[in-house]
């Protein structure tokens, strides 16, 4: 059984980084406006 | 303005792309801008333009900078928001600025003195964006989903990371895992739970809390009391090195539970809009006249006797006479009629109203917070203050079941430790697993999953909920009250004959292309020709004039195109002359919607009484009632006699549906059981409204109707379910045959039939 000894904390911290990946997008307002994202990728950044 | 070379030959020259005269980007149809946005900042930006004092709103913070948030109206391409957030990043001082294209606001923070957010405020309004400020609950509402949402994420990855080390546990007997790995199993569980139930349980903790600190009770109180007694037990046996513990139950019972709120806040939240957009109408600046001196005034302050100039495309500040000119005047937010009504010197104007071809002056008559506008505001917040509390399904089904649970609970504990003389340890465990098994998952998702899956399929429909009890309401009805113009008709004029040739047609439909007068625009919508390139004169209050290959053209009104007869019917007309002689009459009215007569007709099959209410005149009501098929008729009706012919209904004991789109509509809106408004009406009506439809059709009304009762019978079903569920499952539970394996399917089971069952909304055929 000592292979839990591995298993356990590898499957809590792929668990972990995905949740610390998802409160990251949330925290940094990636879902505040899906409508303007989907127009900005058409502005050209190099211009100015 | 050089509006008139516009290039409209889009059947000749397909190789020739229009491009917007604003930004430059390619425009469809040959239009001159791509969108409203450039159109007004292309005609604003030799105009100067007052915004309001804006930067009182902003938020200091702190370091010196300021942050202020508005409300931007008229976003509608990817150049807007380069624009606008260009133009404020090159002021001095300004350290950021974003455009939010799906809330429609605008965040900007600067350096300096606060002062200074007025001057970054008007140069957005230059480039032709109306601001306006925004209210605070909008506010705290995205705060509160955006909480919810990382409460889901934090117990979703606990509940699936336990469940991990729970099939384990329930897929060995003491036999083949060791005490010590079931203990370590048992506190890495502890570790996980704990934390998360903390965290995650918080919205449920604070709810039950506070109902109990006014003596009250909900089903929060239950659900809090399951989770923390389940988690103190489960330590308390991990402790003792005990064979179950309820962690895991604990954690999903959270993460259900979690994500019905989240969809019940979300339904609540869908297309919230600002009562206060209307009234930002009446926030702004009024330009003055005194002792021949021009001053700025806010609308506010201003006083009755003052002379204020309106200019073409402006909304009227106050109600007053006009003093000075002529004009034409969009009155559809006071009277719901879409046709503009020509004043003259010594008209009657009303705030809010929009002057559209030429500049007046008028005398103010009123102040502004005794305007009509503001009346009509008044009226419609008594209405909703009148409005009868409704309790919800879901509520009632709540106050039944906490009660029954707490006592069940305590009767187990009470049962085992004196009946069965069990040690307290083993009493209070089985007590907290009835406590969990009664789960109200299946009742906590009964009426959220049918409510998203619903307004899902509405909203495929063009049909917008705005309030969470809208369909259950929307259910009960058995009476429906349009009103007239822009519900039950289009709101808008439509060609209906015309004594023009081919050519003549041709010219006219050119013409009109050019004005924003709406019998203009239904020639044009009407006409689907090639179009000519004409340069083309708007003469306000009259019409239109241009002159095409030597010939004088006009299309306007039938004394001004030379006809001298008076007209013999009751329809809107325009004339169209050559050279000065009439050449014929084009006549326009608004008509049914075009389903209307058949959706009327479902409606009255379905047992559902139907009434028509106008501000209008009898005859034109009883005109469109009697060809909507709508027999009782009330006509010539104000603003607070529709709210109150809604009350007598409601008194005689019906319960009415009210479908209307005029400001003049919104107090009646309000007075109803439930209402509904087209998506073309007014910003502070659609705000009224409980349901809000998208199309040109009147059938959203019948699919509403029909998607509302449907998903009341699943409600229902899906309490039913639920109630059969606990009947099988509390007796397990209470006799102590309940291990957390069997607490674990019973929950998912359960919640899984009903979100099954919520399914079944999306097979029925509407």
């Amino acid at each position: 059984m000592d292979i839990l000894l591995y298993l356990i904390p590898i499957a809590l911290t792929l668990g972990l980084a995905g949740l610390v990946g998802f409160l990251w997008t949330l925290k940094s307002n990636q879902y505040e406006d899906l409508e303007g994202a989907a127009h900005r990728i058409l502005l050209d950044d190099d211009e100015d | 303005m050089e509006t008139g070379t516009v290039s409209t030959e889009q059947a000749a020259s397909c190789c020739e792309v229009a491009t917007c005269k604003h930004c430059g980007v390619p425009t469809e149809g040959g239009a001159t801008f791509c969108c409203t946005g450039c159109e007004a900042a292309h005609e604003a930006i030799h105009r100067l333009d007052e915004a309001a004092a804006f930067s009182l709103l902003a938020h200091d913070n702190d370091d010196g900078s300021y942050t202020l948030s508005l409300g931007v109206e008229g976003i509608h391409c990817a150049s807007c928001i380069r624009l606008i957030e260009n133009a404020l990043l090159a002021e001095d001082g300004v350290v950021g600025a974003r455009v939010n294209m799906s809330t429609e606001r605008l965040t900007f923070s600067w350096t300096n003195c606060r002062e200074r957010g007025d001057a970054l405020a008007a140069v957005v309004n230059k480039l032709g964006y109306k601001l306006h400020p925004l209210n605070d609950t909008e506010e705290a509402a995205a705060t509160a989903e955006k909480s919810l949402l990382r409460a889901i994420a934090v117990s979703g990855f606990a509940a699936g990371n336990m469940m991990l080390l729970s099939v384990g546990l329930w897929s060995t007997g003491g036999e083949t895992m060791g005490m010590a790995t079931r203990d370590l199993f048992h506190w890495i569980s502890a570790l996980i739970a704990l934390p998360t139930v903390l965290y995650a349980g918080q919205p449920f903790f604070r709810s039950a809390y506070s109902v109990l600190k006014e003596r009250h009770t909900n089903m929060d109180v239950p659900i809090s009391l399951a989770v923390l007694l389940a988690c103190v037990m489960s330590v308390s046996e991990t402790l003792r090195h005990g064979e179950h513990v309820y962690f895991d139950s604990a954690v999903m019972l959270l993460f259900f539970l979690l994500i019905g709120r989240y969809l019940d806040a979300r339904a609540k939240g869908k297309a919230r809009e600002s009562a206060s957009k209307l009234l930002s109408r009446l926030v702004g600046i009024a330009t003055v006249l005194e002792d021949g001196k021009i001053t700025q005034v806010p609308i506010k302050e201003l006083r009755p006797g003052a002379l204020v100039m309106v200019a073409t495309g402006e909304a009227v500040p106050a109600d007053g006479i006009v003093e000075k000119g002529g004009s034409a005047i969009d009155m559809s937010l006071i009277t719901g009629e879409t046709m503009p009504e020509a004043v003259v010197a010594g008209a009657e104007v009303f705030a809010g109203t929009v002057n559209l071809s030429a500049p007046i002056q008028v005398r103010v008559s009123k102040a502004s917070d005794k305007s009509l506008l503001s009346e009509i505001v008044r009226l419609l917040e008594t209405s909703e203050q009148g409005r009868a509390t409704y309790v919800r399904l879901a509520d009632r089904a709540a106050q039944l079941y906490t009660p029954v649970v707490h006592a069940m609970g305590a009767l187990t504990f009470i049962g085992w430790w004196l009946l069965m003389s069990a040690p307290w340890q083993v009493s209070l465990l089985h007590a907290v697993t009835v406590l969990i098994i009664t789960c109200p998952c299946a009742l906590g998702l009964a009426v959220p999953v049918v409510q998203v899956l619903a307004s899902g399929r509405l909203m495929r429909a063009g049909i917008l909920l705005k309030s969470g009890d809208a369909l259950e309401k929307l259910s009960k009805i058995d009476t429906i009250v349009f009103d007239k113009t822009g519900t039950l008709t289009q709101g808008k004029p439509s060609l209906r004959s015309h004594a023009l040739g081919t050519d003549d047609l041709q010219i006219a439909a050119s013409m009109a292309t050019q004005s924003r007068h709406p019998l203009a625009r239904a020639l044009k919508d009407a006409y689907d020709g090639a179009l000519l390139t004409i340069d083309v004169e708007e003469v306000p209050g009259k019409g239109l004039r241009a002159e095409h290959e030597g010939a004088v053209y006009q299309l306007g009104s039938r004394r001004w195109c030379g006809e001298a007869d008076e007209p013999d019917d009751n329809f809107l007309e325009l004339w169209f002359s050559v050279n000065g002689k009439p050449a014929g009459r084009l006549s326009f009215s608004d008509r049914l919607r075009t389903d209307a007569r058949e959706v009327l007709a479902k409606l009255r099959s379905a047992d559902i009484e139907l009434h028509l209410l106008s501000g209008d005149r009898e005859a034109v009501a009883k005109d469109v009632a009697a060809e909507a098929g709508i027999d009782i008729v009330k006509a010539e009706v104000t603003p607070a006699e529709k709210s109150q012919y809604l009350a007598e209904l409601k008194a005689k004991g019906n319960t009415v549906m009210m479908v209307g789109d005029g400001l003049n509509d919104a107090p009646a809106l309000a007075a109803a059981h439930v209402s509904m408004s087209p998506s073309s009406a007014m910003d502070i009506t659609q705000n009224t409204a409980d349901i809000v439809f998208q199309a040109e059709a009147l059938v959203p009304v019948w699919q509403a109707l029909q998607i509302a009762r449907l998903s009341t019978v699943l409600v229902k079903q899906n309490f039913a379910l639920a109630a059969i569920y606990n009947i099988v499952a509390i007796p397990a539970a209470v006799l102590g045959f309940v291990t957390p394996l069997v607490a674990a399917v019973a929950m998912s089971g359960s919640s899984l039939i009903v979100i099954l069952n919520a399914f079944r909304l999306n097979l029925r055929k509407v």
